[in-house]
């Protein structure tokens, strides 16, 4: 009888396996975990922006009932515990090294932010703690707040750190200045735009939480916390916060509920409930609060940037030049400095064929929470500045918006592409993805929506944003040489057990992104087992040997490429436990989905042959193979990859409130090859959603004292179901030319791409009421200033 | 402290609560019920749903005490004994509703709700609108709009079986 199975392999949109434990209320996340003998901690904040803090006094809180033990930053400072440390180091224009302030995990003399962990609190019940930290008496003295870039550079403006002159954390810069300027000097026509990358929280649904758990009869420590990179995670806590050896430590990053960048890095209370639990004697478990999470979790963007094209007559680019400041907030985050830098200004080519390009960054300590990478990282503020420059320039020079990209895009042909500013691209093909987006999203038909608009009292607009993006991160040498103080290889094994059935061992971090499907589907398209038949394993240190973990789109490109090689080497073992077999040469053995064959003949080992004689050595080259069927690789990647593509956006706005209406928004992306078509739709639909978001809804307003006004999601507008329309996603392949699966990446394109399309729709709305610019986001309360302040034609 | 007693998922239970327990509380850290989650403190984002006597309720904003005798039914009690997903989770895994899981239960628990409550069925637009109790960050929620869509067929016995996402 013959039995048609499924094709699993690569490109089919197989179901995901984990859904079934996620739709029955069965996942693992941190908080759902209960350690026997648990303790609750509850962090005290600092209330202030910027403050001394003269004196902590705990007596009282301590004798309330159920506390184990109260910890302040004299305490951390006296157990010797490092501060969190930084991952990457930038040097400025005159090659001194960026200010590293120390980052101390409990706030020792001064706090810097609202929000900076003051106490950590450990009690026998969540509520225990949170009422004994509230009966902590903190004596502050408040000093001036920063939280702006403009104040923290004002003449006379309070340094945030010692030794930090004008709060300035390094002032950096790329490509040649003379060379541009006087590209500029010769220039037919100059455009200039001055922009707002507008500050976000990443809010991920599942709050930060952490459960430490010191074993004292081995002097083991055990983390379990929200991360999306669990060794990582280990090498800094271990090495620079509790100097402890790697090996007495463990740190498990089971279910994760988003991440979004804003998991990746170390925080404090991560290394605080595992110190603490060795110190009360108990596993000790933190949960953020949502309002916590506002004001303890990483934030995103914040640039405030002047950016400028040269043209010749023909509408060519001739140069770019671009000045950022990024806001850094008050200390540094994990991967904070390399955001504004290296994710960002060596992505200002885009997709054009820019000549020369000079960009400056200075990057500023504020008091506010640590800036770092949030879904994107760089590449999204590059995109804006890019892609609304071109809009305004469009308008400037008299020519069509789709002809000014058209004539300036990299050719398809021109790949493997050098940009002036480092980076080399591989594959691409711009006018394709234009093309296919404008013919999706009827551009064509565009004016005959407009007018029914009008009728119906609605001005409508449509914007367009074509991008590139790079990431797949990334090459080890490179991003050393760049000031990265890591590698960023992947690691991936492949245990094949005697009886056929698989488990891979992965470094990369699933919390959201369906590797335990996709993944799986990469074994079953090589070694021709099925799905089912497939389990990954991630996110704990005691189960994968390594691993550098997720973020920047990097879990195919970098952690399936270390499976596939692996997987190579489990091939090339197979082969020659097959030839002792069939007595045959390894040479003559071919393999092909699970079957071994000498090669002409019908002679053929299954898969699972090998796995029992592996395993089962009783007729086996012992001699010259050992036993077993298990196989490890690091890949380290040879470039980035550059996902890229064509976003589209449609708006109404309503005249009398100035609500803006998403109505339509078409993607259509080049992410290299397709594993899963379902889970990369979903993966698109999703950033884009954010990106949306960042365009229309959200913002992370900060007072002039510092104080978070947006803290809560009732004052951070995310977006809901009902601010989206259907999003029309769809891909366009060029391969990936140096990883093994010809893979680019998905998760971050739509967080790219989409924020300037939804602008430029915006600002193309509202063309009759001579508005150049709108900052991000554009809430109804600015357009309808614009449309009531305005004397453009439509209002006079 | 005071008790309460309840059902829950069809079991009944006693527990000793404070004044201030809340009703997600007292699933998750008393009864063990993990599924139904926490995402914000402002009874915004719907993490937390859960039936209550037939209505979805935000089990953040609810006393335990408040649900002293009453019947409540969370995402682990939807699925058949033998392991049958009910309509709405299955038609959440057909049409890849759900990324990284955390809103998924408040998600699948309202949804259930709306489309119990509105027989005549609801347009796509509707079901957004509908959805305003609840935040999902990872979906960009295209999905789970679609899935909902397929769901209501089948619960409203339109269908027998969820239809088929298009490839
Ligand atoms: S936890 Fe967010 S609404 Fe209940
Ligand atoms: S699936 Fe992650 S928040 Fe909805």
């Amino acid at each position: 009888m013959n039995v048609v199975t499924p094709f699993e392999g690569i490109g089919a949109s197989v179901r995901r396996k984990e859904d079934f434990r996620f739709l029955q209320g069965k996942g693992n996340y941190t908080d759902d975990l209960n350690r026997p003998g648990q303790t609750h901690a509850w962090i005290l904040r600092s209330p202030h922006a910027h403050a001394k803090i003269r004196g902590v006094d705990i007596a009282a809180a301590k004798a309330m009932p159920g506390v184990h033990g109260i910890f302040t930053g004299a305490d951390t400072e006296a157990a010797g515990l490092g501060g969190l440390p930084c991952g990457w180091q930038i040097h400025s224009k005159d090659g001194t090294p960026m200010a590293e302030p120390p980052h101390p995990v409990l706030a020792f003399e001064r706090v810097r932010h609202v929000g900076d962990p003051v106490a950590i609190v450990v009690a026998e019940t969540r509520s225990q703690a949170r009422d004994a930290a509230e009966a902590i008496i903190v004596d502050y003295e408040p000093l001036p707040a920063a939280p702006s870039l403009e104040q923290a550079q004002a003449a006379g403006a309070t340094p945030i750190h010692e030794g930090v002159a004008g709060n300035i954390c390094y002032d950096w810069h790329i490509g040649d200045k003379a060379v541009v300027d006087a590209a500029f000097a010769a220039a037919h026509r100059t455009v200039a735009l001055d922009l707002v990358n507008n500050r976000l929280v990443p809010n991920a649904m599942e709050p930060r939480a952490a459960v430490g758990e010191f074993d004292r009869f081995t002097g083991d420590y055990t983390l379990y916390t929200t991360s999306q990179n669990p060794h990582v995670i280990r090498l800094l806590m271990a090495a620079n916060v509790l100097k402890l050896p790697e090996s007495k430590v463990r740190v498990v990053a089971p279910d994760v509920g988003g991440g979004f960048g804003s998991k990746i890095y170390h925080y404090a209370e991560e290394a605080l409930v595992t110190w603490a639990s060795a110190q009360v004697g108990r596993p000790v478990k933190w949960t953020a609060d949502r309002t916590e999470a506002f004001m303890s979790d990483a934030h995103g963007r914040d640039h405030i940037s002047r950016a400028e094209f040269a043209f010749d007559k023909d509408g060519r680019i001739l140069a770019l030049r671009v000045a950022t400041q990024a806001n850094m907030g008050a200390y540094l985050s994990t991967f904070a400095p390399c955001v504004p830098t290296y994710l960002y200004a060596t992505l200002l080519a885009g997709v054009y064929t820019t000549p020369v390009i000079y960009a400056e960054v200075k990057a500023v300590f504020t008091n506010t929470v640590p800036v770092d990478a949030y879904r994107g990282a760089g590449r999204p503020e590059a995109t804006y500045l890019l892609e609304r420059l071109m809009d305004v320039a469009a308008r400037e020079l008299g020519i069509d918006r789709v002809e000014l990209r058209r004539r300036n895009f990299i050719p398809a042909d021109a790949f493997p592409y050098q940009t002036p500013v480092a980076l080399q691209y591989d594959s691409g093909d711009y006018q394709s993805t234009l093309n296919e987006c404008l013919r999706v999203a009827d551009w064509a038909g565009f004016e005959a929506r407009r007018a029914e608009a009008a009728a119906r009292g609605k001005l409508r607009g449509i914007g367009i944003s074509t991008y590139l993006e790079a990431c797949g991160i990334a090459p080890s040498a490179v991003v050393g040489s760049l000031g990265a103080r890591a590698g960023l290889y992947e690691v991936g094994t492949i245990r094949v057990h005697p009886t056929g059935s698989i488990t891979v061992l992965t470094g990369s971090h699933s919390h959201g992104q369906g590797h335990e499907t996709t993944f799986a589907q990469l074994v079953s398209d090589k070694l021709g087992v099925p799905v089912a038949q497939v389990d990954i394993v991630h996110g704990d240190t005691a189960k994968v040997p390594f691993g550098m973990g997720t973020y920047g789109s990097r879990s195919l490109a970098v952690g399936g490429s270390a499976m596939m090689k692996a997987m190579d080497k489990i091939i090339a073992k197979g082969k020659r436990i097959a030839a002792h077999l069939m007595e045959a040469s390894v040479e003559d053995i071919e393999f092909d989905r699970g079957t071994f064959r000498v090669a002409g003949t019908d002679r053929t080992k299954a898969l699972v042959d090998i796995s029992v004689a592996a395993y089962v050595p009783h007729n086996y080259p012992i001699e010259e193979l050992e036993p077993g069927l298990e196989e490890t690789a690091f890949y380290d990647p040879k470039n980035f990859t550059y996902p890229g593509g064509c976003h589209i956006a449609e708006v109404e706005i309503d005249r009398e409130t100035g609500k803006v209406d998403l109505v339509n928004f078409t993607a259509v992306d080049d992410v290299g090859r397709v594993i899963n078509p379902m889970i990369v739709e979903g993966q698109v639909q999703g950033g884009v959603a954010q990106g949306v978001g960042q365009a229309l809804l959200e913002s992370c307003i900060y007072d002039a004292d510092g104080q978070l006004v947006s803290g809560s999601m009732m004052d951070y507008t995310m977006p809901r179901a009902d601010d989206l329309p259907p999003v029309g996603v769809a891909t366009h392949t060029t391969l990936c030319t140096h990883n093994p699966l010809g893979v680019k990446g998905c998760g971050e394109v739509g967080a790219i791409g989409s924020p300037p399309a939804v602008i430029n729709a915006v600002v193309d709305a509202l063309r009759d009421f001579d508005v150049r610019h709108i900052e991000m986001p554009a809430t109804a309360a600015k357009i309808w200033q614009i449309i009531n302040g305005s004397h453009g034609k439509a209002a006079a | 402290m005071p008790h309460v007693t309840l059902t829950v998922n069809g079991k009944s239970h006693t527990a000793e609560v404070e004044g201030r327990t809340l009703l997600v509380e007292l699933l998750r850290e008393t009864l063990r019920l993990t599924g139904t989650h926490i995402g914000c403190d402002t009874s915004q984002c719907g993490a937390c749903v859960v039936h209550v006597n037939g209505d979805s309720v935000k089990s953040c904003t609810t006393l335990a005490l408040a649900a002293d005798g009453a019947s409540v039914t969370t995402i682990e009690g939807l699925a058949a004994a033998d392991g049958t997903l009910h309509p709405m989770q299955e038609a959440f895994r057909e049409y890849h509703a759900l990324q990284c899981g955390f809103c998924t239960p408040g998600m699948v628990m309202s949804a259930i709700d709306l489309v119990q409550k509105n027989p005549q069925g609801l347009s796509e637009q509707e079901i957004r609108e509908g959805l305003e109790g609840n935040l999902c960050r990872c979906t960009g929620y295209h999905n789970i709009v679609k899935a909902i869509a397929a769901a209501q067929d089948v619960m409203h016995g339109k269908r027998s079986e969820i239809a088929r996402a298009a490839e």
